[in-house]
């Protein structure tokens, strides 16, 4: 077994039965790191003697018998969570300088369980992005094909895991940044129920859409992500107080009472129509439609159904985001920590040079949107409309689980596409994400999942979509199909 | 042209919980800048606000206590501006929905008592400061003070002089201190006014354009701030002129109001629900349970003292300026002591005695037992009223009970008929002029001879059988 290629159970087992240390692991994918990473640029901040440390401190753990599934293990980090001591850019020049001085709760919990923080992973800017090229610190290459975005705005975290560089990495997710790149890099990638991972400590982007989620090369991996990252958390607000709960504890039988050969038997999943019209590429189709019958093989039943408010969500998203976002990103005025500007007249002139030249374009057009849409007199009919329009989606889902148990569909309407492709165009850039918004509109789990290849050798995602704290059923429901494919094994070539 | 005066106030009372309203952060005012905020309060890259429940509970109490409604669900919004000492470029306070909605207050002023209405009551955090000396050329910001909790007191525009508007502010200054929610240190920033100050002709329905004036730290500032704005606003009308609505800024040393920003400047502060905070939902059992208990309101205690022990309606609104003054007068009451008489007390010696010390009733070194003690030594006559400001002195400056400074000194009143008789006749034998003129028709001769007889008995003689007596001998 080569470590890199490991699953995150099998590494486990590794440091437990000795074969192999936290410090020698942690080396090998630093190792890999050094050598891939000046042509993938997933990694931000990489500091060994920091990560050897805490892989030293897991040896040290394991060798006194208070090891739990993860100590030892290296995760990589999106470098939108704080984490103490680290240089936390949020991919913007505004952060450039900015190192934590405290830990997201998310960093906390891996820091409990004893994984060791392996590097801080690139990102769009303030996760506004769908290509990771609108990081300060440049675009993140798809290690299937280098001229090829990874996807974003979590670009970094799947390349680094898809060119195994990480075993596992985290994420966030406000409109499909999980999904999306976890799909463009042939990964399997979970953004949660919005409540369940704290977002303490995470740069927040919008607020009532962003959650924290894993990237791994399975589902059953990802199982293991979510059980340290999920947790109730008294500072966050949104935070959801519930009985914490095994996200393994369905990988076997998602479906109770099902076969061994048909374990998915009297799964219903519904196909949106929506979600296979007009704008998903024919290769993308192809290949979801092919998992579709593996998983009909396994004795899932699938069913048409309609989520009519599907349209509107682009949209809708794209008047919530930016609102939300020029409101959270006001913060950044150079006043106490960040970037400020070198030469400046007067206070306003301060403000002004230091947000001209500490946010990226990207960022400055979703500002601009946001403090359009919430101004006196436009807040109404956009704002406020925006959010009926949420609560429509919302509808629609919970009208659809009524029918069916999960939501099936591709996670990207095309295979990654070529750097600088869509950069002049904003809105083909937003599409994008068009089956990826509505869940996160309406607050749901959904996963991504390796589901072949299209044009160009490229990964294809399939997407699941739970209903409300599904996760479970859902990562079992992945891993099934896992268990009769290849295609999250699949390595890129040259890693 | 007759013109009238139209003022609405806005309060801002610190609300007096120990740590900030969205984190865990200590409040205590004065310390070193910025040893007073964490990473929520200068509002670090991923820090979230959590509400703290004791301004909640305030902000409930103030609600019960001036008869309002208590919102079951109200909501936190951002405000959005730039200023250095606005850590999060937001403020987040309550917009649509407040927690606190209508609700009024009685005042007494000279013209006797109103009702003034409240519109509403919200919850909302501080900035912190922008220090502007020291730095030569730059500015220091300390945001200790970022994140208090802060109760927004919005009244509706019922008070018609800067003297009702002190007697409102007064009321609710009493009130916030009297519940426990605020510490009503003005100084220190725990209790503003802003004043909205209009004018309009007599009988006009309509109102005028206003002017809001900040900055209003004091009761005197309040009320000549209003005074100076009503003024100028008049002189501007009566010379041709309008007023523009604008904000402005009461300068003390200058006492003048001068404009900070108009309404065309106003910012567009893009008001919307904060997402970090859910709706905040208060259960009707919480809001049963703060009903419950509260305290005794000083309105109501001023009914009862007027209707169960015959106070007069100006003292008992005295004595109710203050939860510990109101406590103490009812302490002394309770002790048996006739309410007319403790009230006579309390307002007058005792309330003397702290001013001259500079102390608060809560300190007074004459208890109110002890104050109770020594008044029973009136009522049975064992000291007259004079004698007893000697003992409440001599109690002041620690000496002892009443009882036992009256043993010590040799205070007690006479009472052995035959030896008052028997300085009564030396009196009069030795005063002859006095007991003629009095004969002659002088009373004032009456109460000279009066004044001889209590100095020969440094004043222990009882008054009352000192009079009956000389009467007796003088119509003899």
């Amino acid at each position: 077994m080569s470590p890199e290629n490991a699953s995150l159970r099998e590494l486990s087992d590794a440091l437990a039965a000795g074969k192999l240390s936290s410090v020698e692991l942690t080396q090998a994918f630093l190792d890999r790191i050094a050598a891939a990473n000046p042509r993938l640029n997933a990694f931000i901040t990489v500091d060994p003697e920091a990560s050897l440390a805490e892989a030293r401190r897991a040896d040290e753990r394991r060798a006194s018998g208070t090891a739990g599934p993860l100590t030892g293990i290296p995760v990589a980090h999106k470098d939108i969570w704080c984490a103490r001591g680290w240089r936390t850019t949020c991919g913007s020049r505004m952060l450039a300088n900015f190192t934590s001085p405290y830990d997201a709760h998310v960093v906390e919990r891996f820091a409990a369980a004893g994984a060791v923080l392996l590097g801080k992973c690139n990102m769009d800017e303030f996760a506004m992005g769908s290509s990771n090229e609108t990081s300060w610190f440049g675009p993140v290459r798809n290690p299937w094909n280098p001229d090829f975005v990874p996807g974003g705005s979590s670009g970094g975290s799947a390349a680094a895991v898809a060119a195994r560089l990480a075993p596992a990495a985290t994420g966030t997710d406000t409109g499909g940044s999980i999904r999306q790149p976890a799909a463009l890099c042939g990964i399997s990638g979970l953004k949660p129920t919005y409540g369940i991972v704290s977002r303490y400590g995470m740069v927040a982007f919008a607020s009532s859409l962003d959650q924290g989620g894993p990237f791994a090369k399975s589902a059953a991996d990802l199982a293991l992500l979510l059980n340290v990252m999920a947790g109730f958390d008294a500072r966050d607000s949104t935070s959801l107080e519930r009985e914490p709960e095994d996200y393994t504890r369905c990988l076997a039988e998602p479906v109770a009472g099902a076969s061994a050969g048909r374990p998915l038997a009297g799964l219903r999943l519904g196909l949106p129509r929506q979600y296979f019209g007009e704008g998903l590429s024919p290769d993308v189709a192809r290949a979801v439609e092919a998992a579709l019958a593996e998983l009909r093989a396994l004795g899932a039943t699938t069913k048409a159904i309609d989520l009519p408010a599907s349209d509107l969500a682009v949209p809708a998203y794209y008047v919530i985001a930016p609102a939300e976002a020029s409101s959270n990103l006001s913060r950044f005025d150079g006043v106490r920590y960040g970037h400020r500007a070198a030469e400046y007249g007067d206070l306003i002139d301060m403000y002004c040079r230091t947000r001209a030249e500490g946010f990226g374009a990207e960022v400055k057009r979703r500002i601009l949107i946001g403090t359009y849409v919430l101004s006196h007199g436009y807040y109404d009919a956009y704002y406020l409309k925006a959010q009926r329009i949420r609560r429509l989606i919302a509808d629609d889902f919970a009208r659809a689980f009524g029918e069916v148990d999960m939501i099936a569909g591709p996670t990207s309407p095309t295979v990654a596409f070529r750097l600088g492709a869509k950069t002049a165009d904003p809105v083909q850039m937003y599409l994008n994400d068009i089956y990826t918004i509505p869940a996160n509109l309406a607050g749901l789990p959904g996963l991504s999942i390796p589901a072949g290849f299209g044009e160009g050798g490229l990964p294809v995602g399939l997407q699941l979509v739970g209903n409300y704290f599904d996760e479970a059923r859902m990562l079992g429901v992945g891993h099934q199909f896992q268990r009769v494919t290849d295609w999250h094994e699949r390595v890129p070539p040259g890693y | 042209m007759k013109w009238e005066t139209v003022i609405g106030l806005e309060v801002h009372a610190q609300l007096s919980t120990r740590a900030k309203i969205f984190s865990g952060a200590p409040t205590a005012f004065g310390a070193a800048p910025n040893t007073q905020a964490c990473a929520v309060d200068i509002a670090l890259p991923g820090v979230l606000p959590v509400l703290n429940r004791g301004a909640v509970e305030r902000a409930i109490r103030f609600g019960l206590a001036i008869g309002a409604t208590v919102n079951r669900t109200s909501i936190f919004a951002r405000k959005n501006y730039f200023y250095p000492d606005l850590p999060k470029g937001y403020q987040i306070s309550q917009y649509e929905r407040p927690i606190v909605e209508g609700g009024a207050i009685r005042i007494v002023t000279g013209a006797g008592e109103k009702t003034i209405r409240l519109t509403r009551a919200h919850l909302e955090e501080d900035a912190g400061k922008s220090l502007h000396e020291d730095f030569h050329g730059m500015s220091g910001i300390d945001l200790n003070r970022a994140g208090t909790p802060l109760l927004e007191i919005v009244s509706e525009p019922d008070m018609r002089s800067a003297e009702e508007a002190v007697a409102y502010a007064r009321a609710l200054h009493t009130l916030v201190r009297w519940i426990d929610i605020c510490d009503g240190n003005m100084q220190e920033g725990s209790f503003r006014c802003d004043a909205n100050v209009s004018v309009r002709p007599a009988g006009v329905a309509a109102l005028g354009t206003r002017c809001e004036i900040k900055n209003l730290n004091s009761f005197r500032f309040l009320e000549r701030a209003i005074e100076h704005e009503v003024r100028r606003q008049i002189a501007v009308i009566e010379d041709g002129g309008r007023i523009v609505q604008e904000t402005r800024l009461y300068d003390p040393d200058r006492d003048e109001t001068r404009s900070m920003r108009s309404k065309e400047e106003a910012h567009d502060y893009r008001y919307f629900p904060d997402p970090d905070l859910l709706p905040l939902v208060v259960p009707a059992a919480w809001i049963e349970r703060v009903r419950a208990e509260l305290p005794e309101l000083p309105e109501a205690k001023r009914d009862r003292y007027v209707r169960e022990w015959g106070v007069t309606a100006y003292d008992a609104a005295t004595l109710t300026q203050s939860r510990e003054m109101a406590g103490y007068f009812e302490d002394v009451v309770a002790a048996g002591v006739e309410a007319k008489l403790a009230a006579n007390w309390v307002m007058g010696e005792l309330a003397a005695a702290l001013n001259r010390s500079g102390l608060e009733i809560g300190a007074s070194p004459v208890a109110s037992g002890a104050l109770a003690g020594l008044l029973a030594r009136i009522r049975d006559n064992t000291i007259s009223g004079k004698i007893a400001k000697e003992v409440f002195d001599a109690m002041w400056a620690g000496e002892g009970t009443a009882d036992e400074i009256i043993e010590r000194r040799g205070l007690r009143q006479i009472t052995d008929a035959a030896a008052i008789e028997k300085l009564v006749d030396e009196v009069l034998a030795a005063n002859p002029k006095s007991v003629e003129e009095y004969r002659a028709g002088k009373e004032k001769a009456f109460n000279a001879l009066v004044g001889q007889v209590m100095k020969a008995t440094k004043g222990k003689a009882n008054p009352a059988a000192v009079n009956e007596l000389l009467k007796r001998k003088l119509s003899g």
